[in-house]
């Protein structure tokens, strides 16, 4: 049975992510995993003339790198599953239509990243796809002008507030194997606990992550102790000890196991805030360090749940409270080989 | 589920977090703001001093020259990318002085320049100041009218 419980899917192919591609922007590079990306730009223009199309050239050269990677071509992947935080996801369906590859465009807010992925490895499992390209993308200066003020507004936020990671990660899943394994994903429900400072998305999006992450386990029979790590998206140093806490209340103890995005994406002596967010965040990191270290054997087997607040600047206008999701995949190193 | 009507469940979440979450720093903000602000009066009060003293300007004039300069200098630290960094230290301190609304006005139009001069620019000038003129030109009316009455009437 491939439904396993309420909410995950448990893989009945092996799925493998073939290769991986992650660009960033200044802040990410001087962070703490500056090492680990593919691509770095100086300045958060990326050499295009405005924040959008920098956003895009962002997701595109992910792509081409992730692509080149798997020594593939577009006309090699059959679905093309992407998404951002722009409205009607622009940047995946204008970089969509210069690959040509059939798409779906797709949002989840932060929490595009691990939807893809797990959706992309549904269909391959399926046999809907034999390849499968996911990307997601997500930039400061969009970000900002989109959900907050323009970009050089002197409004001043306050410490709970995130800092929108610049970049984009692309992977490419299939069947050959690799040293990267999909094994299961577990989908998230809509949890709504009643936050709505938008400047405060840790504590909005905590409940969501608590209730994936319990469902997992629930779902699978597994305990904390499975996985050497539980890496959540976007909770930031805010929602880090509220996840922990409401996981406790359930009688689960991630709290040595457990790490986030959004604190291990930036050192704490940058200007972010609580830490990193954005669709970028989970994808560069999860595509970049976390892969690297299970296939150089320090992680073997993972639970990434990416978190996402599913609001935009009107519903917080009109006095209304901030809708969260989580969506968790299982990643686990494989001792077959691959292209990388 | 509207912010007024929280179910018991988002109340007690509510409560539960509050010992969570990192306190605002309300003391150090109201320094930070008075210093500030108290600074940008200051320069305004020098550029004041140098029209009175080199220009032919009295006391009732200096007043518009002052905030132009301080508008002009607001722009370009907008521009150079400055000013958000004083606003996210200073908050109110460099909000509420004329270089707060400069800042609002300057950084819309930068923000909007890839949409166009007409759509972009112009049109989102006053995406942040505007309230600020709807309430200033509204109050100004109120309080000029009251002003009227109490004369016509004592």
């Amino acid at each position: 049975m491939k439904l396993t419980g309420k909410q995950t899917w448990t893989f009945s192919k092996e799925l493998y992510i073939a290769s991986t591609g992650t660009a960033v922007g200044p802040e990410e590079a001087a962070g703490p995993l500056g090492e680990t990306y593919d691509l770095t730009f100086k300045e958060l223009h990326c050499g295009q003339d405005n924040w959008e199309l920098a956003e895009r050239h962002l997701l595109e050269q992910s792509i081409n790198i992730c692509l080149q990677k798997a020594e593939k071509q577009p006309e090699d992947v059959d679905l093309f599953l992407s998404g951002d935080l722009i409205n009607q996801t622009v940047i995946a369906n204008y970089t969509a239509r210069q690959n040509k590859i059939p798409f779906l465009g797709m949002f989840g807010a932060c929490s595009t990243s691990m939807e893809t992925l797990a959706l992309g490895a549904a269909l391959i499992d399926g046999g809907f796809a034999n390849h499968v390209l996911t990307a997601v993308s997500s930039h400061n200066a969009t970000a900002e002008r989109q959900f907050r003020y323009p970009t050089e507004y002197g409004g001043q936020k306050p410490d709970t507030a995130t800092y929108t990671v610049t970049g984009a990660g692309a992977s490419l899943v299939g069947t050959e194997p690799s040293p990267i394994k999909i094994t299961s994903a577990t989908i998230g429900r809509v949890m709504d606990l009643g936050i709505s400072d938008p400047f405060d998305m840790g504590s909005a999006m905590a409940p969501a992550a608590a209730d994936t992450i319990a469902t997992h386990f629930n779902d699978t029979g597994r305990t904390p102790t499975d996985y050497d790590l539980i890496i959540t998206g976007d909770l930031s140093s805010v929602g880090t000890p509220i996840l922990k806490q409401l996981l406790q209340e359930k009688k689960f103890d991630i709290s040595s196991n457990h790490q986030d995005c959004g604190l291990l994406v930036y050192r704490p002596d940058q200007p972010v805030f609580a830490g990193g967010s954005g669709c970028a965040c989970s994808a560069v990191v999860t595509y970049g360090h976390l892969l690297e270290e299970l296939r150089n054997g320090k992680l073997k087997k993972i639970l990434v749940v990416a978190t996402g607040a599913l609001m935009n600047p009107m519903m917080i206008q009109q006095k209304e409270t901030i809708p969260t999701i989580a969506h968790g995949v299982v990643l686990e190193a494989s001792s077959k080989g691959g292209h990388e | 589920m509207s912010k007024q009507k929280l179910t018991p469940e988002q109340q007690e979440y509510k409560e539960k977090i509050k010992p969570l979450q990192p306190k605002p720093p309300y003391l150090l903000n109201v320094a930070k703001a008075f210093l500030v602000g108290g600074l940008i009066c200051a320069i305004g009060q020098g550029i004041s001093n140098f029209y009175l003293t080199f220009f032919n300007f009295n006391e009732q004039t200096v007043g518009n020259p002052t905030v132009a300069t301080l508008i002009l200098i607001a722009a370009l630290l907008t521009g150079f990318g400055v000013y958000d960094k004083i606003g996210q230290f200073a908050g109110a301190g460099s909000i509420v002085p004329v270089t707060g609304f400069a800042n609002a006005v300057t950084s819309a139009a930068l923000e909007h320049k890839s949409e166009g001069l007409v759509l972009g620019v112009a049109t989102n000038l006053f995406k942040l100041a505007g309230a600020v003129i709807v309430f200033g030109a509204v109050s100004a009316y109120i309080v000029g009218m009251l002003r009227y009455l109490f004369q016509m009437w004592f």
